[in-house]
């Protein structure tokens, strides 16, 4: 072993603990019954290898390093504790049944916590991290932290919020995951449906705050964008035989192939039908293609996820924005707007019609949307509606129409784009 | 960030040792850390260009000091986290030597 200094140590510390993380507490959260719990262990854990690999070096398998500290604090506190005691002796008769064979005294911790049960502990965290009894706002916090691997510091910084707000958020959601006795467990089938689309729901948020950042100066926080691929290509692999996991994952891959092309050298962002798609990442397009035919292959009817990755996997495979095949988006937008009928995707059908059949198409269904109370205050119907306006000369109204989205967009590059738009509508009385 | 991690030098691999490797590479691929690898021909093609031309040679090259025999293009949080990677391929492959490299450009 290597010798290191403390800032080494504690880099490489820092890089095993974001791998390894949210085995360790998986594991550990099923021993004790208790994520908030599960948790302290494994940050006593993290705590004792900053203290111990500055001296000792890296140990050749780090992360089996940091769970069997976590695991001997776990036991530790478990003599110490009645409640967890019985808890032990629960888990040590199931192994025991489980495993048919007479295993006596103590129960054998490692089976318990390193049997062939760590998938299924990771997905048992990624539900309970996202249980509908929390809000969304600690979803996503609880979710990066013990499944991403992030700081709270690294949180806050994502969600330009301060450190002890969302401390504080994961503080409350353990507390009430404990209030409530939420099981740790993968949810029966009954509620299976609605818990998957909680967890789906979370980590695409985590993404769509990475790939259009609602507030703040940067239009894209790629590093929120990676995260939330890294889980939806985990939950692909601990639950594959859910169409719209791999439906959720394909759609980030094609999505996230775009980053490099969706921004200008200012840092301005850049609409899909203008971007240059040699910078597109042909990697990440591939890896989308592989997850949706792995969706498609499971033999059952589309969800949402699958539809709006089948809609990104159209504008992928066209080489140029002429080349796009926008029949297919608009029966794909159609099959979407009967899966979920909401404004936002009505406006994008909208968009897709205006492509295949004209602008005045797109118009005649645009123009309702401006009665709905659900799309009032969102910028993307007056920018819609403006950019349709001015593909018919209509450019007084386009104007009027851009300067409204600029006013309600609250990230800052994208209201600059917006008030380009509106400056470059010819004025009344120009040809 | 992307790394470009190659291997210089590694004993022969034997059974066991490709299993296990497999099984890495498949883990690494599924968790989208792994984005390309492959072993490489140590007979290559040099080319090189001077003045607008193109000369081609065929190797092998007796002066090579260093050939690359294999690669693996992966997709880390930090250096850090691909020396972690690193770690755990070489755990695997048994002795020899690589290098690990950041890749600019697709961010």
């Amino acid at each position: 072993m290597r010798v290191m200094t403390v800032p080494e140590a504690h880099r490489a510390v820092d890089a095993v603990w974001r791998l390894e993380s949210a085995r360790i507490i998986a594991g550990l959260a099923r021993l004790v019954n208790d994520v908030g719990l599960a948790e302290e262990l494994a940050q006593d854990a993290l705590v004792a290898a900053l203290r111990q690999w500055p001296e000792s070096g890296i140990p050749p398998n780090p992360g089996a390093w940091l769970m069997a500290t976590a695991r001997h604090q776990a036991i530790d506190r478990i003599r110490r504790n009645e409640r967890l005691r019985h808890r032990l002796d629960q888990l040590g008769h199931e192994a025991r049944q489980r495993q048919d064979s007479a295993i006596f005294g103590q129960p054998d911790l490692d089976a318990v916590i390193e049997g062939e049960g760590v998938a299924d502990d990771l997905l048992r965290l990624m539900f309970i991290a996202c249980h509908p009894v929390l809000s969304t706002e600690a979803r996503v916090a609880l979710t990066l932290k013990l499944l991403g691997g992030l700081t709270t510091e690294e949180i806050a910084r994502a969600f330009l919020t301060t450190e002890p707000t969302v401390a504080q958020r994961i503080v409350r959601a353990k507390r009430t995951l404990a209030s409530k006795q939420i099981p740790f467990e993968v949810p029966p089938e009954l509620e299976r449906a609605a818990r998957l689309a909680s967890v789906l729901e979370v980590i695409y948020l985590i993404f769509n705050e990475g790939y259009t950042a609602t507030a703040g100066d940067d239009w894209i926080r790629p590093e929120l964008c990676y995260e939330a691929l890294r889980l939806g290509r985990m939950l692909a692999e601990l639950s594959p035989a859910e169409p719209e996991v791999h439906g959720l994952t394909a759609l980030m891959e094609i999505q996230a192939s775009r980053m490099r092309a969706r921004l200008g050298p200012a840092g301005e962002p850049i609409p899909l039908l203008e971007q240059n798609r040699g910078a597109w990442d042909q990697l990440l397009i591939r890896r989308g293609f592989a997850a949706l035919l792995r969706a498609e292959r499971l033999g059952r009817p589309p969800g949402p996820y699958m539809v709006q990755a089948a809609i990104a996997a159209c504008h992928a495979r066209a080489a140029s924005a002429a080349d796009t095949d926008w029949e297919r988006i608009v029966a794909l937008y159609e099959l979407l707007t009967a899966l979920t009928p909401t404004p936002v995707v009505e406006l994008n059908r909208a968009v897709a019609v205006a492509m295949a059949f004209g602008p005045e198409r797109g118009l005649e269904l645009v123009d309702p949307l401006t009665a709905e109370p659900e799309l009032r205050g969102y910028h993307l119907l007056p920018s819609v509606r403006g950019d349709l306006l001015a593909r018919l000369g209509r450019h007084e109204e386009a104007r009027a129409e851009f300067e409204r989205a600029a006013s309600l967009a609250r990230n800052a590059r994208e209201r600059a784009v917006l008030l380009d738009r509106a400056a470059a509508c010819p004025p009344a009385g120009f040809p | 960030m992307r790394f470009l991690m190659t291997t210089s030098k590694a004993d022969p691999p034997d059974d066991k040792l490709v299993a296990e490797m497999d099984r890495l590479v498949e883990e690494m691929t599924r968790k989208g850390v792994l984005l390309a690898a492959g072993g490489l021909d140590p007979v290559g093609t040099r080319v090189t260009s001077s003045g607008g031309k193109i000369t081609v040679t065929d190797g092998p090259f007796t002066e090579a000091k260093e050939t690359i025999l294999s690669f693996a293009l992966v997709e880390a949080r930090s250096k850090d986290e691909a020396i972690e990677l690193a770690r755990r391929f070489w755990l695997i492959a048994g002795n020899g030597e690589g290098a690990i490299r950041q890749v600019y450009g697709p961010e």
